[in-house]
């Protein structure tokens, strides 16, 4: 079984929901990136997401956007990330997923990528611009390898699509919170999310996890209230670490933002 | 054999990448689309608004001073340039706006990287009455000041997008963002055979009324197809439009004609065929700039309608096949067929399109004097004219 799996399955016999950060690989750099995901599994962190900076990310909003090109600006690539990932492994259980756009797997070579990054330890891959619809390949491959790849899910789906994505699925299901990019300040719509939540559950018993526009402790408790089996934060973090760049408190202050994410988390009311 | 297939794939190119978030509403798209291609009401309101509002059927012009200058092949224009709005763009802005109209929605956006796209899709939105909003690279807003202020006239919203670089591609990226966000009123006036299926199909058939125009006139006019075609290519549409008529006469030539920008140097240029390779950029798989770890690179292109990274995926099916024969023109020849059309025939071509005249320019003087040449003049070049004093070195 996968950890991600194995992951979702300890934290459901506590009642639990997992909390899943999202950082910037290489922002700042590749070095305190490891660092980060050390301090943030101490803080409690259940899976962690490492962006792979593209230099055209559609999906997500400003904050990641200038987050990439803080990476790009070294040259940060999906071999370095890999690298990463090993590096991590030496110390570390904790499942970890690379959150990235299609062109960068698809010129790396998907057959290659799965290899190296099962070799790596890496766990799961999330891709946006990549629909099952064109996934078929990836999905084959990644299974081979025991990589869990993770579709979508957002609020615009329709039941037809809900099933398809539940299906090819693996780890759990993204469900997009909102209609809009990473970070977007649309106010969290609980009911709403509460209600797809359920229509989804419905159709899967997968794992579901919700990102987009969460950004404060309690948010994450709210989105953890409405029946969520993680919680996804990224643009608020990536921007404490924006932030902070270059003091020396960076490491400390992201885990601090990270700890109290997860202390959110576990009061939520499920 | 009918391309795309029904994932919309073109061959190996194509396809539908695109976030979840709009694969319904592509797929809603796809649908409402398809139904008004075969809804007689829609096709006869779109052919009255061809011919009213856009000035329908655009002239098939013979060049005799330049095909008299250049010895060679007969040079016949298709004047999309004599379009309302100075270019094809408007074609499919209007098609598009009124498809949109047609499903409920009450708001368009747009990207525009020369502003004609930005252009056309406004005065649609105008005059069906939607809101509009324009998302345009700061470069391309400099460079095209007086499309910004055209599009602020008909009442449009310009984005000025100031990411990456700061051309069509970030604008395109802007546009989907908002799309992302606004999906549930808005409609995403793509301007190109671009993007995620079913955009590279759909603005192919409506722009497709180029080629349908031009076979009846040159059959007229010489009593035969034509031996060559010849257009710009910068996401595709126009050339897509001019050539899709005659993909199956195979006598006919077919040339596809990039921005070779300062010449082929990374970063230097947008000549897709001659530097870029296999990948997936904005909701679609084709030839793309890119580095060898697959970040998109930059382009240059002295024109800004074809200063883009991607190529439409139809457009690399026929490079593969050989159907069509894609070449470059760098920003200097393209400056030379600009100042000698316009003083030839009187005829100021846009920037993106002085690049297909400048391949007749080479192409012509090769051919009998009894060949026939169809060069698509996509666009005029007024809005060119402050670009154009600048890099001469000429205050206004």
């Amino acid at each position: 079984m996968s950890r991600i799996k194995n992951t979702f399955n300890r934290l459901k016999k506590k009642n639990e929901t997992a909390l899943i950060p999202y950082i910037m690989a290489g922002d700042p750099d590749i070095a305190t990136t490891k660092q980060f995901i050390v301090a943030m599994e101490k803080a409690g962190c259940d899976i962690i997401e490492l962006g792979a900076p593209f230099s055209d990310p559609l999906a997500d909003g400003p904050t990641i956007q200038k987050a990439a090109l803080r990476s790009l600006q070294h040259h940060t690539s999906i071999k370095d990330v890999l690298g990463l990932v090993a590096e991590v492994r030496k110390v570390s259980k904790i499942p970890l997923i690379i959150m990235t756009y299609y062109n960068l797997i698809f010129h790396y070579g998907e057959d290659r990528f799965v290899n190296d990054a099962a070799a790596a330890g890496l766990d799961g891959i999330i891709l946006p611009d990549l629909p099952p619809e064109e996934a078929g390949a990836l999905i084959a491959l990644a299974k081979k390898a025991g990589l869990d790849t993770i579709f979508l899910l957002a609020p615009t789906s329709t039941d037809d699509r809900i099933k398809a994505v539940s299906k090819v699925s693996q780890g759990f299901i993204y469900y997009v919170s909102l209609t809009g990019v990473t970070g977007s300040h649309l106010g969290l719509q609980q009911a709403a999310i509460k209600d797809s939540l359920s229509r989804i559950k419905a159709q899967t018993d997968k794992p579901i996890s919700v990102g987009f526009g969460i950004a404060t402790a309690d948010q994450a408790a709210q989105v953890a209230g409405s029946g969520a089996d993680g919680v996804i934060v990224g643009s608020a973090l990536v921007k404490v670490i924006e932030e902070n760049s270059g003091s020396p408190d960076l490491v400390a202050k992201a885990a601090a933002f990270v700890k109290a994410l997860k202390q959110g988390v576990l009061t939520a009311a499920r | 054999m009918t391309m795309p297939d029904k994932k919309g794939h073109f061959g190996i190119y194509g396809g539908k990448f695109a976030p979840e978030t709009l694969m319904p509403a592509l797929e809603e798209l796809e649908k409402a689309y398809l139904a008004a291609k075969k809804d007689k009401a829609f096709q006869g309101e779109l052919d009255y608004y061809f011919k009213e509002f856009i000035g329908r059927p655009t002239p098939l012009y013979f060049a005799k001073r330049l095909t008299d200058h250049l010895g060679g092949a007969k040079i016949y224009l298709k004047r999309e340039d004599l379009c309302h709005t100075g270019a094809h763009k408007i074609n499919n802005s209007l098609a598009q706006v009124l498809l949109a109209k047609r499903m409920g929605k009450t708001r368009v956006v747009a990207e525009t990287g020369a502003g004609q796209h930005g252009v056309a899709t406004a005065t649609a939105a105008a005059m069906f009455g939607l809101d509009c909003e324009v998302y345009m690279g700061t470069d391309d807003v400099a460079r095209q000041s007086l499309n910004v202020f055209r599009m602020k006239l008909l009442g449009t919203i310009v984005r000025p997008v100031d990411s990456g670089s700061k051309t069509l591609k970030d604008a395109i990226n802007e546009a989907m963002r908002d799309w992302i966000t606004n999906v549930a009123n808005t409609h995403y006036v793509l301007g190109t055979v671009y993007g995620p299926h079913p955009f590279p199909m759909m603005v192919r058939d409506f722009q497709s009324v180029i080629g349908r125009e031009a076979k009846n006139q040159v059959m007229k006019l010489e009593g035969r197809l034509p031996d060559c075609l010849v257009a710009c290519v910068g996401g595709g549409s126009n050339a897509m439009g001019l050539f899709h008529e005659f993909i199956d006469d195979p006598s006919v030539k077919m040339y596809g004609i990039e921005a070779g920008g300062l010449g082929i140097e990374r970063g230097k240029h947008a000549a897709r065929f001659a530097g870029g390779s296999l990948g997936v950029l904005q909701g679609c798989k084709t030839f793309v700039l890119q580095d060898d770890e697959g970040q998109i690179e930059m382009t240059h292109s002295v024109s800004a309608g074809l200063d883009y990274a991607a190529v439409g995926p139809e457009h690399a099916l026929y490079h593969d096949t050989g159907r069509i024969e894609y070449t470059y023109a760098i920003d200097e020849e393209a400056m030379e067929a600009f100042d000698l059309l316009s003083r030839l025939e009187g005829i100021i071509p846009a920037l993106e399109s002085a690049h297909a005249v400048a391949y007749c320019l080479k192409l012509a003087p090769t051919l009998d004097m009894d060949k026939v040449i169809i060069c698509n003049l996509s666009g005029r070049g007024d809005k060119d004219v402050m670009q154009v004093a600048k890099i001469k070195g000429v205050e206004l």
